[in-house]
C-alpha cells in the first residue's frame, strides 16, 4: 500500500489531538453563520429573487459554506509555508516521497478531520434556527464530490503560495493578498450571485469560486452540477500541475534557509 | 559510500546598496571540495559557522544541487535520484525534527515504516532493538511536543534508522543536550558503527563528539577542505604538541631547556610546549637536573584548542597535513 493514505490518516488523527479547539471553532463557525444569514435575509428582503435565489437559498448557502470553510481552509495557510521560512523543509525534502504528494495527502487528511469535527455545529445551528434546504441523496453525492474538488483547488492555491516563499523568503506580503482574493472571489463574503453581471461572470471563471460558491450551488441544486464539477476538476488539475512544475523549479534554485 | 569530486555551490545574494539599487553578489558556500568516505567509516566533519558544512550535507542528501562537480552517495546521484537515495540514507538534523509534533512518538515511527516500506516483522524487530538501545520505552506513547530535547533527539535517531540505512548523516545531533543525554547518543552511535557497520558522517561543533567517536576528521573552512586526516594527525599539527606544566620550588625566569619552549609563566609555575616529536622524559630529566622541581604534569594537546587555533588562522592548515 502506498504511503500517501497513511500520511492522510495520521494528519486526520492529528486534528483529533485538539478536540476542544475544534469544538470552539465549530461554534464560532455557527455564530458567523447566523451573522451571515441575517445579513443575507435583510438583503433578500430588499431585493427578492436577487441572482435567481430566494432567501431560503441564501440562508442554506450561509450555513453549508460555514460548515465547509474550515475544511476548505478559506482563510489560507499551509504548514509548509512556515517550514520553508525556517528551513525545516529540508526534513521534508529528504523523505523518499514527492514534496507535493506529501503535503497533498497531509491536507486531505486535515480536511477530512476538520470536516468531521467542525461541520456539525453550523449545520445544526442553521437547521434549528432557520431550517435548511436538505437535498436528496443523489445531490448529496454530487456535493461530496464537489467538496473534495474544492479541497484540491484550495490546496493547489495554498501550495503555490507556500512555494513562493522559496523566492520571496517570507509570506507576510503574499498571504494578505491571497486572503483578500479568496474571501472576495470565493463567495465567502457574499454569494457571487449578488455581484453585478460583468464581475459575476469574471468571478465565476476564477479558481476561488471553486472553493465556496460552486460547492454551495451544487448543494442548492442551482445550475448544471456536471459543468460545476468539471470546472472544479479543471482548476484542480491545472493548479496541481503548476504546483508540480514550480516544485521542480524551486528544487533547482533552492535556497534552504538556516544552517 | 560517498565520493565528492571538486564540488562547488555558489549562491547569489542580493543586497541593497542604495535607496533603490540592489547589487547581486555571488557567494561560494562550497568551493571545490573533494573527498571519499569508505563503507564502515566514522567521519567527523568540522568547520566554523558559515564554512559550508550544512551546504555540503544538503548536497550529499540531494536537497541542494551542486553548481558544479560530481557527487555519488551509495552509488547514486543525490540531486537526480533523491527519492531512491532517501531509502538508503538516514539523516538527522539536530535542530530540526522529522517527528509529528501532535502525535505520540510511536505514530511517527509507524509512519516511517510506511514511508520506507519496511516489512512488518523486520520493523518490529528493529523497533524493539532501537527501543532498548535508546531507551525509548518510557515515552513511546507521549506526544512529541511533550518530549524533552534529549528524548526527541533519541526519537529522531530511531526514526532515521528504522529502515536500516547504509549511511547515516548527522548534522549536530548533540546540540543542546545535557551530559547524560550526550553520552547516551554517543554510545549508541559508536555501537551502530562498530556492530552494524553503518557508515556515519557527523557534523558537530562539539569536539567531545569527535574525540569520542571519529577516527577520521575533515575540516572545511571558507568552502574548502582544509584538513582531512586522522585525529592523531590533527593532534600532531605543528605547534600543537603536548604541554608540560612544571611547578618549581620558587618563582624563576623562564627556564631554558632544549626541545621545549616556555609559553607562560605564573609564579612558580611554567608551561612548556613540547613539539610533536619531543622526548618528554629527556626534557623532564634536564629540568630536574638544573632546577628544584616540586611537581610535573604532562597534558595531551587539547583538540578544542588546536581547532580554535586552526579556525583563527594561528596555525596554517598545511601544518596539519
Amino acid at each position: 500500500m502506498s504511503v500517501y493514505p497513511w500520511i492522510a490518516w495520521f494528519a486526520l488523527r492529528r486534528q483529533a489531538a485538539y478536540l476542544a479547539m475544534a469544538l470552539a471553532e465549530g461554534l464560532t463557525n455557527a455564530f458567523f453563520g447566523l451573522l451571515r444569514a441575517f445579513i443575507l435575509i435583510a438583503l433578500w428582503r430588499e431585493r427578492p429573487a436577487l441572482g435567481g435565489w430566494d432567501a431560503a437559498d441564501a440562508v442554506t448557502f450561509s450555513f453549508v459554506t460555514q460548515a465547509l470553510l474550515g475544511a476548505v481552509q478559506v482563510f489560507g495557510g499551509l504548514d509548509l509555508t512556515a517550514r520553508i521560512r525556517s528551513g525545516d523543509v529540508a526534513v521534508d525534502l529528504y523523505r523518499p516521497v514527492s514534496l507535493q504528494g506529501w503535503w497533498l495527502a497531509d491536507d486531505l487528511g486535515r480536511a477530512t478531520g476538520t470536516l468531521l469535527l467542525r461541520s456539525g455545529p453550523p449545520l445544526l445551528c442553521g437547521a434549528l434556527v432557520f431550517g435548511l434546504r436538505v437535498p436528496g441523496p443523489g445531490r448529496i453525492a454530487l456535493f461530496a464530490a464537489s467538496f473534495v474538488l474544492a479541497v484540491l483547488v484550495s490546496f493547489g492555491l495554498r501550495y503555490l503560495v507556500a512555494l513562493s516563499v522559496f523566492w520571496l523568503h517570507d509570506d507576510r506580503g503574499i498571504q494578505p493578498i491571497a486572503l483578500v482574493l479568496t474571501l472576495f472571489f470565493s463567495g465567502m463574503t457574499v454569494p457571487l450571485v449578488v455581484f453585478p453581471d460583468p464581475l459575476r461572470a469574471v468571478a465565476g471563471t476564477l479558481p476561488w469560486s471553486a472553493l465556496v460558491q460552486v460547492p454551495g450551488e451544487v448543494f442548492l441544486g442551482r445550475g448544471n452540477a456536471a459543468g460545476a464539477l468539471a470546472f472544479q476538476a479543471a482548476w484542480a488539475a491545472a493548479l496541481l500541475l503548476a504546483g508540480a512544475a514550480v516544485t521542480g523549479a524551486a528544487r533547482r534554485r533552492l535556497v534552504v534557509q538556516g544552517g | 559510500m560517498i565520493e565528492a569530486g571538486d564540488v562547488r555551490k555558489t549562491f547569489t545574494v542580493r543586497e541593497r546598496t542604495g535607496r533603490l539599487r540592489r547589487t547581486r553578489r555571488r557567494v561560494s558556500a562550497v568551493d571545490g571540495v573533494s573527498f571519499t568516505v569508505a563503507p564502515g567509516e566514522f567521519v567527523g566533519y568540522l568547520g566554523p559557522n558559515g564554512a559550508g558544512k550544512s551546504t555540503t550535507i544538503k548536497m550529499l542528501t540531494g536537497i541542494l544541487t551542486p553548481t558544479s562537480g560530481t557527487i555519488r552517495v551509495c552509488g547514486l546521484d543525490p540531486s537526480r535520484q533523491r527519492t531512491a537515495l532517501a531509502r538508503r540514507l538516514g539523516v538527522v538534523f539536530g535542530h530540526r525534527t522529522t517527528l509529528w509534533w501532535d502525535l505520540p512518538l510511536r505514530d511517527s515511527l509507524a509512519l516511517v515504516r510506511r514511508l520506507y516500506r519496511v516489512e512488518a516483522g523486520a520493523h518490529r524487530e528493529r523497533l524493539d532493538e532501537l527501543t532498548a538501545l535508546l531507551d525509548l520505552g518510557p515515552f513511546l506513547a507521549t506526544p512529541v511536543r511533550q518530549l524533552s530535547l534529549g528524548q526527541r533527539m533519541r526519537g529522531d535517531l530511531a526514526a532515521a534508522l528504522l529502515h536500516a540505512p547504509d549511511l547515516l548523516v548527522l548534522d549536530e545531533p548533540t546540540i543542546g543536550l545535557d551530559v547524560v543525554s550526550k553520552a547516551t547518543v554517543r554510545a549508541f552511535l559508536e555501537r551502530l558503527n562498530t556492530e552494524r557497520g553503518t557508515t556515519i558522517l557527523l557534523t558537530t561543533h562539539d569536539l567531545g563528539d569527535i574525540e569520542r567517536l571519529c577516527r577520521r576528521v575533515m575540516i572545511v573552512d571558507h568552502g574548502r577542505l582544509a584538513f582531512d586526516g586522522s585525529l592523531d594527525a590533527l593532534r600532531a599539527t605543528a605547534g600543537s604538541g603536548r604541554i608540560l606544566v612544571v611547578e618549581l620550588a620558587r618563582p624563576e625566569p623562564p627556564v631554558a631547556v632544549d626541545g621545549a619552549a616556555v609559553e607562560r609563566v605564573e609564579g612558580p609555575r611554567q608551561w612548556l610546549r613540547l613539539p610533536g616529536d619531543a622526548n618528554a622524559a629527556s626534557v623532564v630529566a634536564a629540568l630536574a637536573a638544573r632546577h628544584e622541581v616540586r611537581d610535573i604534569a604532562l597534558r595531551e594537546p587539547d583538540i578544542e584548542e588546536i581547532v580554535a587555533r586552526l579556525y583563527q588562522g594561528e596555525i596554517p592548515y598545511t601544518a596539519a597535513h
